[in-house]
């Protein structure tokens, strides 16, 4: 193992935003964001912002960078339908926006209530406007990361990284299925 | 349990209050909400510092939020509508959460949605947006019903220790249409350019 790659994959998307002189992160509380969240909240060259619902963070990050500051947006596939109407933001205006979603919902899904968005997040973004990049393996999360981020801020564009429900972990509540 | 009438009869008219609330503005940095806001603050003078919406209705204060929070040193009034805020009630819990110091958000509160055909909104009925954002932690709120309490009220929209949230109650009315600039690329940039200079890299 190289030396990154002996870093977590949150610890490389961290390293990622510090790099990019992302300054406000937002995000509603998600497990597989967690680790992401706390280093956020540790840094202190972040101010971290919990939202009651996704979209706020859309509007505050154009916010952010009306004052000249970028930021991040963290959320769940869950979270992608909330924000649909406030993308026209960044669509309008040109904001950028850097969206980080974990994903679930994919195969190997333990919650069928979590199908809806999980299959449908990639196209909705795409329709909102977004520039959708997938991340499917943990090893490329701090390029991939880079790569939106410089998509979204040299753009300005919004962007978002899709962190597949394989590079997260599967939530099981206790259920383990067939094995 | 609505009372769709009693905003006819209000004393304060939304365009003056908002010339009174942007009067001698400085340097202040206002966000204005989607519809008659936007108006009235057009009416009150296009200014470059001034980000009007719209769309992106429930957005206003966060927007506001953001901007707060990454000017500390500046003052932001967030001047909206009853309708739009209620769409981000949520957001009051936010920046009650954060308690930006400089951030003060204004409700135009006709208790009506004037641009749909003056619907009556929940602030019409019990819905008390001032004691929403005072439950949800704003130190500095109240509600504005004639022109004394607003002249109170100013001096601390304009530089209370905030979060600032004033309701402020206006007459029921349909106004000529003042427009800004719709263009929102332009909107954003000259904004960026007249706070950040070079540094807007425009």
């Amino acid at each position: 193992m190289t030396a990154a790659a002996s870093r977590s994959w949150p610890e490389e998307i961290f390293a990622a935003l510090a790099a990019l002189g992302v300054r406000q992160v937002a995000y509603v509380p998600d497990a597989g964001h967690k680790e992401l969240i706390e280093r956020c909240a540790g840094a202190a060259a972040m101010e971290t912002v919990a939202l009651t619902t996704e979209e706020e963070g859309v509007a505050l990050l154009a916010g952010a960078w009306l004052g000249g500051q970028r930021g991040a947006l963290l959320m769940q596939s869950s979270g992608v339908g909330n924000c649909v109407n406030m993308l026209s933001l960044m669509r309008t205006c040109a904001f950028p926006l850097l969206m980080l979603v974990t994903m679930r919902g994919q195969p190997g899904e333990f919650n069928p209530w979590q199908l809806p968005m999980g299959e449908t997040a990639a196209p909705v973004l795409e329709l909102g406007g977004c520039r959708v990049f997938a991340l499917d393996d943990a090893a490329e999360a701090g390029a991939t990361v880079a790569a939106a981020g410089r998509a979204a801020f040299e753009g300005p564009t919004a962007a978002a990284v899709l962190i597949a429900q394989r590079v997260v972990g599967m939530k099981t509540f206790g259920c383990t299925g067939d094995d | 349990m609505t009372d769709p009438g009693r905003s006819e009869r209000y004393p304060l008219r939304r365009r003056a209050v908002a010339a009174a609330l942007l009067e001698a503005r400085g340097d202040l940095l206002v966000v204005s909400g989607l519809g008659a806001p936007t108006w009235d603050v057009a009416a009150a003078g296009d200014h470059p510092l001034t980000f009007p919406l719209w769309g992106a209705m429930g957005g206003a204060a966060m927007i506001g939020l953001g901007l707060a929070l990454a000017r500390p040193e500046r003052r932001v009034l967030v001047v909206t509508g009853d309708g739009e805020m209620l769409m981000g009630l949520g957001s009051l819990a936010t920046v009650g959460v954060k308690r930006p110091a400089n951030l003060a958000i204004v409700v135009l509160d006709n208790e009506r949605y004037g641009e749909t055909g003056m619907q009556a909104t929940h602030t019409a009925g019990p819905a008390d947006l001032a004691a929403a954002a005072a439950a949800l932690g704003f130190p500095v709120t109240g509600t504005v019903r004639d022109q004394a309490e607003l002249e109170a009220a100013i001096p601390a929209i304009r530089g209370a220790t905030g979060p600032a949230f004033y309701d402020i109650k206006v007459r029921a009315e349909d106004l000529p249409l003042v427009m800004p600039p719709k263009d929102g690329i332009l909107l954003k940039d000259r904004f960026r350019a007249a706070l950040l200079g070079k540094e807007a890299g425009i």
